[in-house]
């Protein structure tokens, strides 16, 4: 218990230490929410879709929880070859329980990253309902798990940084596109369809944009239900793997 | 005297490239003993058997008294170790860094408390006690990575070439507090180099692998006068020959160059 809350207590320090971090990497996600909300707005109210500031930033919400999450799995090559990691693996302590309280401290960080981005849309114009906040929260705390579970899992195969570039094109952006973070999902051909819905993004961003907008539906559950299997599935993967891991 | 570390037919291989070729030593309770050796040699690989990193082919291992093999977390509680590339978190403050040492090791609170600042006040850091350990110098965060790795109260102490790439007057400085660790807490140490200088000053015990065997072993003056040579760099080049090994860069190798380049 005492690791995985140092191992935790480690991450979330480094977080609140690195001021630049923080702000460089809201750049992105505060570009997107600008340049698309502002940008296609108009087109999309016109083609009868709404108000595209609202449709939008449940999606960068789970990008930023998606982006954040993902590199702090990844950054575990980092560390297992020089750091930190490297101390932790002569520890009398389970290695079950360092990947653990890693993977807590890189999803928290994914979340207190996602929750900045909520505040900084509702400045912007974004009219979050208040009543399903809770829900929301824990949709991004279920997209934060599975991503830094994956992270973790691709590190531990990983041995250097080369694939990294890999990994961000063709599936870190793969899964953002596809997921309906962006644009709405209906009309899509059959093959990127089939991509969508073996998405687990897709359900991320589906329960998180429900919530915020107080849509709620029976799919819901649905949601919950396929994200919290993902995560338990990635987790015991990423336990497996990070078991394996040599140095 | 009493074996701390006894080895016998150590033998690690890699897909059919044999690393370590049934390796023997002893270290005695309270030797200071260099394992030294080419790159490539086997002496990582040797270390990081020891250490419960790597389980190794075939042969036996004890290390105060438990095998690293079965009883990894008894094994780990019995050594401290400092790596050839530093292991501190940058981010965190040297007590910081201590205090994670602590509490992986399950270090109770108080005894925690008073060792760590034992320590820091012993590699004089206690001063910087608060200060990120990326202002810290290459030479300070080598003594915070020695402090740390006897916050437990281990009983060996490895430490992979923890004098590379430091000043003279550094190194020395380092030394001259591992022997009196050595001579205070009657703590083993064992140690890897390309200084034979170090080497031949502070070692009571050498061990010389080449290509995963054991060449020799014994005192300093032992290792001379069975060569015939003046120095134990001398020795250990007669024993090693003169060809500079070819090793294929790794992909650690790559990576240090890169973290040279990004953190410096």
């Amino acid at each position: 218990m005492q690791t995985i809350y140092i191992l935790w207590l480690r991450q979330v320090k480094r977080y609140f230490r690195s001021k630049s971090r923080i702000i460089g990497s809201l750049g992105q996600p505060l570009l997107f929410l600008v340049a698309l909300g502002f940008g296609f707005g108009p087109i999309y109210q016109k083609a009868g879709g709404g108000n595209y500031l609202q449709f939008l930033t449940p999606g960068i919400i789970a990008m930023t929880v998606l982006f954040t999450a993902m590199f702090s799995g990844i950054e575990t090559i980092w560390d297992r070859q020089f750091g930190f990691l490297k101390e932790t693996l002569v520890a009398p302590v389970s290695r079950l329980n360092i990947m653990f309280g890693k993977t807590l401290g890189g999803a928290t960080v994914a979340i207190l990253q996602g929750l900045i981005v909520l505040v900084i849309s509702i400045l912007i114009g974004f009219r979050p309902h208040l009543l399903f906040l809770p829900m929301a929260l824990v949709f991004m705390i279920l997209i934060a798990f599975l991503f830094t579970a994956l992270g973790t899992a691709i590190a531990s195969k990983m041995e250097d940084m080369h694939g990294f570039q890999l990994i961000m094109n063709f599936l870190v952006m793969p899964i953002f596109f596809l997921s309906g973070a962006l644009f709405p999902l209906n009309g899509m051909p059959k093959a990127i369809g089939w991509l969508i819905k073996i998405n687990p993004l897709t359900y991320g961003v589906d329960g998180l944009r429900s919530s915020l907008l107080s849509s709620v539906h029976l799919g819901l559950l649905g949601d919950f239900t396929i994200l919290l299997i993902a995560v338990l599935i990635l987790l015991s993967i990423g336990a497996y793997l990070f078991s394996k891991i040599q140095i | 005297m009493e074996k701390i570390i006894e080895v016998k037919n150590l033998t690690k291989k890699f897909n059919g490239f044999t690393a370590v070729d049934r390796v023997n030593f002893d270290v005695m309770t309270g030797d200071i003993f260099a394992f030294l050796g080419p790159n490539g040699a086997g002496k990582t690989t040797t270390i990081k058997m020891l250490t419960t990193l790597l389980n190794p082919t075939q042969g036996e291992i004890r290390l105060n008294g438990f095998d690293p093999t079965k009883d990894k977390d008894d094994t780990r509680r019995s050594f401290g170790i400092v790596f050839q590339d530093p292991s501190l978190d940058d981010e965190l403050t040297a007590y910081e860094n201590m205090e994670f040492h602590g509490v992986l090791y399950s270090v109770p609170k108080d005894l925690r408390r008073q060792r760590i600042e034992e320590l820091l006040k012993f590699t004089e850091l206690w001063e910087r006690k608060n200060s990120l350990v990326k202002t810290f110098s290459g030479g300070m965060k080598r003594r915070l990575e020695i402090a740390r790795g006897l916050l437990h109260h281990p009983k060996v102490l490895f430490l992979d070439e923890p004098t590379l790439g430091l000043d003279p007057q550094t190194r020395n400085h380092i030394w001259s507090y591992i022997k009196d660790l050595n001579q205070k807490e009657k703590i083993t140490v064992f140690f890897t180099t390309h200084y034979m200088g170090e080497a031949e000053k502070i070692a009571n015990q050498i061990a010389i692998i080449d290509h995963g065997k054991i060449l020799v072993q014994g005192t300093v003056r032992e290792l001379i006068n069975k060569t015939k040579t003046k120095s134990l760099e001398e020795a250990f080049i007669q024993l090693t020959g003169h060809t500079i090994r070819t090793e294929t860069a790794s992909a650690l190798d790559q990576m240090r160059e890169k973290r040279k380049f990004f953190r410096r």
